[in-house]
């Protein structure tokens, strides 16, 4: 992972080694969901390279920093995925063994 | 009457018109942030506005606010059995529930059988064959209690799981076939020898366990094993043998599609069938004959009519078939709602669904706080 940047440190590409749209379009997700940011896109160079490319461009934030607030965004949001997803498998399974012992009652 | 008229003027404010947006957006707009819409020809609006600032210029801000999300978003489980699970997820972008989908078929770690160590084999399948399918057997082994193994490992009892096949078909005997229930797991690691230069050296074994993996199973998990039993991996004719040992080793779906731990995940957008105009007698008829995955139900309102009603929208495959023909796009909307995911995950044995959801985002997670650290 390395970064690419100008005297201008409100904009900047990240290239990201080893990722690809998996992470690189939830990141750019999360940073276009940011009002301090207004540019943001990604660029895989070339198909046969693990690489990805992220730019972005603030209002005046340095890049770097919205870029790492943009990621600690998404891990609250998978955070907060994971808790509802598990109580939802919960309440499921609770469900279910409910309509079972009132069947077994039948 | 003209004075009053000419104050009613003066105090006229363009915010006080009935179509200027207070905090929503006019309903044209939000059909097209929420909705994909489903045309005779093709689909509209299929794009995603992400953008905080896209309707800036109406006041309107566009961005999810964490608070905002985490009261938006919802999880319902539909049906979750041993190796498959669908559910709902509402409110949530299609960028990262594809990042999720993404996850569980290729970074999602499992062990497959990656090395096979053949001590015989007459069968008429070819030991390169025979490897392969070997590989393609899903193993049921939790593949967070194993470490990966690098190329310049030795494999012990934290990176290899290993297995024994030794069949054979004896003389005079009907031709036989090989299940891969047949493969037994060797807890203590490999008992092929390895022959040295050295006469009077210890013998070694082709892995060095320095202790029994049977620790790692407890008595609730299913045994370390194949996930299905009656998996034919060769048959045997009269004479022949196969006497073999395979390695199995943790690895992710990107490297070779027997480490993927689903058979398939994927997602589809909620269908919204909306009735434009009331629908009613022969056209309703028409309608539920023309849908084939029967979408539309009949209710009678009286008075010997019947109307067409939505009663099934969930079972729409959006194949348009009820917008097909003249005017009948004036009657009927097909859409899709864009932020609810009816997710499906089809688990091939090595972790159950409802695990494997919540270990692929954790793997998110991971790579958000990789990206933090090397910033930061």
């Amino acid at each position: 992972m390395e970064l690419g940047s100008l005297q201008d440190p409100s904009k900047a590409t990240f290239s990201f080694v080893d990722e690809d749209h998996t992470l690189a379009n939830a990141v750019r997700f999360s940073l276009n969901q940011d009002p301090r940011v207004s540019f943001c896109g990604y660029s895989i160079p070339h198909p046969s390279d693990a690489r990805v490319n992220i730019r972005v461009q603030t209002t005046g934030d340095p890049a770097r920093e919205v870029l790492k607030d943009g990621c600690q965004n998404l891990m609250l949001m998978c955070q907060h995925v994971r808790s509802i997803f598990d109580k939802a498998v919960d309440d499921c399974r609770k469900n279910n063994h409910m309509e079972m012992e009132t069947s077994i009652d039948d | 009457m003209s004075k009053q008229e000419n104050t009613e003027n003066k105090k006229f404010s363009i915010w006080d018109l009935p179509d200027v947006p207070m905090g929503q957006l006019p309903p044209h707009l939000q059909l097209q942030r929420t909705r994909v819409v489903c045309k005779a020809d093709a689909p509209i609006h299929t794009d995603n506005i992400i953008y905080s600032g896209a309707y800036a210029s109406m006041g309107i801000d566009n961005s999810v606010h964490l608070g905002s999300f985490r009261d938006n978003f919802k999880v319902e489980v539909i049906r979750l059995t041993k190796d498959d699970m669908e559910f709902d997820m509402i409110g949530i972008d299609a960028a990262i529930a594809n990042s999720f989908r993404r996850i569980l078929i290729s970074e999602l770690p499992t062990m497959a059988i990656e090395k096979v160590l053949i001590a015989n084999n007459t069968s008429l399948i070819q030991d390169e064959v025979l490897s392969h399918r070997l590989g393609l057997i899903p193993i049921s082994a939790d593949p967070r209690l194993f470490e990966y193994l690098s190329a310049n490992d030795t494999p012990n009892e934290k990176n290899t799981i290993v297995f024994k096949l030794h069949v054979r078909c004896k003389r005079g005997e009907p031709r036989r076939t090989v299940y891969s229930e047949e493969l037994k797991w060797l807890p203590n690691g490999s008992e092929f020898i390895k022959e040295s230069e050295k006469v009077d050296t210890k013998p070694s074994t082709y892995t060095s366990f320095t202790c029994s993996q049977d620790s790692l199973q407890n008595s609730s998990s299913k045994p370390i094993g194949p996930a299905e039993d009656k998996i034919i991996l060769a048959k045997l004719g009269p004479g022949q043998e196969i006497e073999l040992e395979a390695h199995a080793v943790k690895g992710i779906g990107k490297t070779h599609a027997k480490w993927s731990p689903v058979a398939t995940a994927w997602y589809r957008m909620l269908p919204e069938v909306v009735l434009l105009e009331d629908v009613e007698d022969e056209t309703a008829e028409e309608l539920k004959k023309k849908c084939p995955v029967n979408v539309f139900d009949i209710e009678d309102i009286g008075n010997g009519k019947k109307r067409a009603t939505v009663a099934r929208p969930r079972a729409c495959t959006l194949c348009r078939e009820c917008i097909r023909g003249e005017e009948w796009d004036k009657r009927v909307a097909l859409r899709r709602v864009k932020d609810h995911f009816i997710f499906t995950i089809e688990s091939a044995g090595a972790l159950p669904p409802e695990v494997l959801f919540p270990e692929a985002v954790k793997i998110l997670e991971d790579k958000c706080e990789r990206v933090i650290t090397e910033l930061s």
